[in-house]
């Protein structure tokens, strides 16, 4: 009997769900069963759990990480390209042609990422948000001459 | 009714005790403690782990967290502010788990066994502990001894109920 290729994954399907039965059941059957309070709170190093594990992230890193993956990406494609760049026989068949083309479209391609790269810096999201600490006007009490008398009394 | 490893059987000596070689020799090769150190004892806790003693050849390996541990290393001195942490992770650990007290300061306060105010004397009187390893710290080969020895204590267990104890101790409620 002949399968089918969705035969196969039929069958996988199948094994995949017998495996992770039959595992769960026998575990339920083995394992010493003793849940108690502080058991089945979540693992906090020990510590009591504070809050929701839902964190915040400040939203402006999303933006550092989407430039961020643009850039990879483009060198992702730069490797294939690379490989077609250099192919001698294309190169020699067109007479020099296919290299100038590719080159040229490389260019094209890494000046509208450029551009992009422009944009985002010239709308500011390049800039990181820093702490501005305003420096208090603060005038001790104690005048300046009293530290020299106090430096040169030894 | 709890799971097979909950229970205890009077019958089938044989069988079982295959059962417990199988189960105990499973256990012993593989005593994943859990990471964590209080205080100096740690440092030669984190040696024996290294290359240079290398527990893993026993099957140690350090798990980050209760869930995937059997053993827990108590190593070094224990507060009364850690005893609630060390309580709850030895209470996160599955069953069967298993403590080793690692240095003096766990096994009955070490140095503060008069005067720390702040340190319980001996881990035992929160947790129940299998191994005492003694030492002020301990050598990595003495923390080595301290498994040997859990491992020797875990070869010997059994799933068949201790008969001989149980008609003894009829017998003293008899009598």
């Amino acid at each position: 009997m002949e399968l089918s290729p969705f035969g196969t994954v039929l069958l996988f399907l199948i094994g995949g769900l017998a495996f992770l039965s039959v595992t769960l059941f026998a575990g339920k059957l083995l394992r010493p069963d003793r849940p108690n309070d502080q058991k089945l709170t979540t693992y906090e190093n020990g510590e009591d759990p504070v809050g929701s594990a839902w964190g915040r992230f400040n939203p402006r890193y999303y933006i550092i990480a989407l430039i961020f993956i643009l850039f990879e990406v483009e060198l992702v494609f730069l490797f294939p390209w690379a490989i077609v760049f250099s192919n001698a026989e294309w190169v020699n068949e067109t007479n020099g042609a296919w290299g100038w083309l590719a080159i040229t479209e490389m260019f094209i391609f890494i000046l509208l990422l450029a551009l992009g790269l422009a944009w985002v810096w010239a709308k500011g999201y390049l800039e990181w948000v820093r702490p501005m600490p305003v420096a208090k006007d603060f005038k001790g009490k104690v005048p300046l001459e009293k530290y020299k008398e106090f430096n040169s009394r030894a | 009714m709890g799971g097979f490893l909950d229970q205890q059987f009077g019958e089938g000596g044989i069988i079982v005790s295959r059962v417990d070689d199988l189960l105990n020799w499973a256990r012993l090769s593989s005593m994943w403690p859990m990471g964590f150190g209080l205080a100096c004892c740690a440092i030669e806790m984190m040696g024996t782990n290294a290359s240079g003693y290398d527990l893993d050849r026993f099957g140690v390996i350090p798990r980050p967290s209760p869930r995937l541990s059997d053993v827990m290393i108590v190593a070094g001195t224990v507060t009364f502010k850690m005893g609630d942490r060390v309580k709850r992770l030895y209470e996160q650990m599955p069953e069967p788990r298993y403590v080793i007290s690692m240095g003096s300061c766990s096994n009955c306060g070490g140095p503060y066994w008069e005067h720390g105010y702040h340190v319980v004397k001996g881990v035992d009187r929160i947790i129940p502990v299998d191994v005492y390893v003694p030492g002020c710290p301990p050598r990595p080969e003495a923390l080595i001894g301290g498994i040997l020895k859990l491992q020797e204590k875990i070869r010997n267990e059994s799933r068949m109920k201790p008969v001989a104890l149980e008609k003894i101790l009829a017998k003293k409620k008899a009598g």
